[in-house]
């Protein structure tokens, strides 16, 4: 199973901020990402608020219009920037979907659950009938734990829980390949998260999904994902399988990344060392030259502000962009 | 044992909403000694805001206190008027909110919000107020002070917003700091920091921290004890070691086993908690936890469990393990 679904190279996502001619500003949302995603695979994406990991998503399925780069879904080319090649997404909207990170806020009020499950059925027309819509509606509102009874609910009488719940129906209504899946667990209580969790394994080994997880904790996409990307500041700093990365970690940001995260066991909590990062996140609107961690890592040097780190493969699978791999491990 | 600095006995607070009364708080009893680290776990609308807020004087309508007492450091908190708890209130007893966007004022400077705290409470004029505010944010590890204390909230970024809180917190050295959910607000490399910074200002002031928070990882790092609620009680309490690594209460046990860890080498199947939190509004007539609790039996959904005292300050509020060690004395007998 190496054959690749999604394969992004160069994606560029620029968002203007102001500034008129040539003094137009840009904030470098994701500067210059690849990557690939096998069939059946699941690819985290870990990074700090405001590094890109949502942008990069939602530029995949064009929910923003990419400012540079090119995205081959299954060998064929949904869009490429630098030959003008912008394919019709209607048939490709069929086959990617996407779960969003705040089921108060992606669910219309007013519409009934089994509407908003269904609308994408309308718009694809996948059912012949009423009947068919409604048992197509059913089967995905059973697959997710969700009953007949609530097709006909509204949003507000569900819990968050059961809200991304219909989130998840509604991706799979239309019987995608390829789901990404935006933070769908962080606005949920710590024991329906696992819940959530279970369920989009097992609906993966069902129907054969591809996931873009993205989420900021990773210990919940080290345990989702086979393979995991560290972004930092618009840029991926590594990517490595999901063991791999948490256990041999290369670039100084996913070393501290890691080391920061509070371990529930109070006996290696108290051993173990935290690498304390200084300082905050730079502006995405000015990032720092060269190497965008340079500002806060404690192996920056002259090279690191004049050169941009090259992405290379360390060793079989596990990609890095450093300049002083060497020094730091 | 001597006196406790915190210790609040039975409380019960309700809310009167409109559509009924919400019990937020049963019989929840907690003691806390001086320079202590006391974690509270629970998810959203388990008390375990309320309880703390409650213990400042901070119940806000339409809560209420039913019953019990909350004795803070000789006052009884119960018992103060508005007037009294505003001297203790930022004097005695701090908190860091959750949020640093919102809990500090967008329209006065940073030294301003600082200064009001050092004047209100202590007899200190303008000049000292200030080189005090100075002196604070250096304690909070935030570089150059001079220039920071003329800026608006809004020029400062997260982690530093949240360090000025807990400057303004200790301004007047309080023997106990409430943190409600400190750093679920930020990212991990600033909660580090934060997480880093509270534990050594907690060693150089000698105050003790109630640590509200979600988080089990939180809680493992740095409290001495910890407290497990639930649908406003609380079923399991004892040192940090004992929730860990023998908790009692299936609640525990059901978090502990919920929650992907990163230092496993194998890909381990999660155990979720199944079913969905408690409607506050119609809790069920028994342990809150049996409807979603594998081991319930029928006494458990009949009746609320008492409190089974184990090993130290352990103890849990379950039918199964009070069946346990009855029948263990039982035998002994």
């Amino acid at each position: 199973m190496s054959e690749k679904l999604v394969q992004i190279e160069h994606l560029r996502q620029y968002f203007p901020v102001g500034g008129f001619g040539k003094n137009k500003k840009y904030v470098q949302a994701v500067d210059d990402v690849s990557f690939y995603i096998n069939k059946g695979e699941t690819l985290g994406l870990v990074g700090e608020s405001g590094c890109g990991k949502t942008t990069t998503g939602r530029s995949l399925l064009r929910l923003y219009e990419p400012t540079g780069g090119r995205f081959v879904f299954d060998d064929e080319v949904v869009f490429d920037v630098e030959k003008k090649i912008w394919a019709n997404m209607l048939p490709y909207r069929k086959r990617m979907q996407i779960v969003f990170q705040d089921p108060y806020a992606s669910l219309d009020p007013r519409m009934t659950v089994g509407d908003i499950v269904g609308e994408a059925i309308d718009t694809h027309k996948l059912a012949a009938n009423k009947q068919e819509r409604y048992d197509i509606i059913i089967e995905m509102l059973r697959r997710v734990g969700l009953n007949s009874e609530h097709a006909n609910r509204y949003p507000h009488e569900f819990s968050g829980g059961q809200r991304q719940r219909v989130g998840i129906a509604r991706a799979l209504a239309v019987n995608p390949e390829f789901i990404v899946c935006d933070e769908p667990i962080s606005a949920l209580d710590v024991s329906i998260q696992a819940q959530v969790i279970n369920m989009f394994e097992e609906l993966q080994q069902d129907m054969g999904l591809t996931y873009l997880f993205i989420a900021h904790d990773l210990s919940v996409v080290k345990h989702i994902s086979n393979r995991i990307g560290v972004m930092y500041l618009g840029r991926m700093v590594e990517m490595a399988d999901s063991y791999e990365l948490t256990f041999n970690p290369m670039h100084p940001y996913t070393k501290s990344l890691i080391s920061a995260i509070p371990i529930a066991d109070p006996k290696i909590a108290r051993e173990s060392k935290r690498i304390i990062l200084e300082g905050d996140v730079p502006s995405p609107l000015n990032p720092p030259s060269g190497c965008r961690f340079r500002t806060r890592c404690p192996y920056a040097d002259e090279r690191c502000a004049a050169e941009t780190p090259e992405w290379k493969e360390v060793s079989t699978g596990h990609y890095c962009a450093c300049h002083h791999l060497d020094k730091c491990n | 044992m001597g006196k406790y600095l915190v210790d609040i006995k039975n409380e019960r607070l309700s809310f009167f909403t409109p559509a009924g009364e919400v019990k937020a708080l049963n019989d929840v009893t907690i003691h806390l000694e001086e320079g202590e680290v006391l974690g509270i776990v629970g998810e959203s609308g388990s008390g375990k805001s309320v309880t703390a807020y409650s213990l400042m004087g901070l119940t806000a309508h339409p809560g209420k206190l039913l019953g019990g007492t909350l004795e803070f450091n000789g006052h009884h908190v119960e018992n103060m008027t508005e007037k009294e708890m505003r001297k203790i209130r930022g004097n005695e007893i701090s908190i860091i909110f959750q949020d640093p966007m919102t809990s500090l004022n967008p329209v006065y400077t940073v030294g301003n919000q600082i200064e009001e705290v050092i004047r209100l409470h202590t007899d200190k004029n303008k000049a000292e107020a200030k080189a005090r505010a100075k002196e604070l944010l250096e304690l909070v590890g935030i570089n150059e002070p001079e220039k920071r204390l003329k800026q608006y909230p809004h020029e400062l970024s997260g982690g530093m917003r949240q360090r000025i809180m807990i400057a303004i917190a200790l301004a007047c050295e309080p023997k106990l700091l409430i943190a409600d959910e400190p750093t679920t607000a930020l990212d991990v490399t600033i909660q580090a920091q934060i997480l880093e910074l509270m534990m050594e200002l907690k060693e150089k002031l000698g105050m003790a921290i109630i640590m509200i928070t979600h988080d089990l990882g939180v809680v493992a790092s740095m409290c001495d004890k910890i407290a497990v609620m639930y649908a406003g009680r609380i079923v399991e309490y004892g040192e940090t070691d004992d929730i860990f690594y023998n908790p009692q209460h299936m609640y525990t046990k059901g978090l502990i086993r919920s929650m992907p860890r990163l230092d496993t080498t194998e890909h381990e199947k999660l155990v979720p908690i199944e079913g969905t939190p408690v409607d506050m509004l119609n809790p069920p007539a028994g342990c809150p936890f049996a409807p979603r609790c594998d081991a319930a039996m029928k006494i458990c959904l009949n009746q609320m469990p008492p409190q089974t005292d184990l090993e130290g300050c352990h103890y849990t509020k379950c039918w199964m393990i009070q069946k346990e060690q009855f029948e263990a004395q039982k035998g002994e007998a």
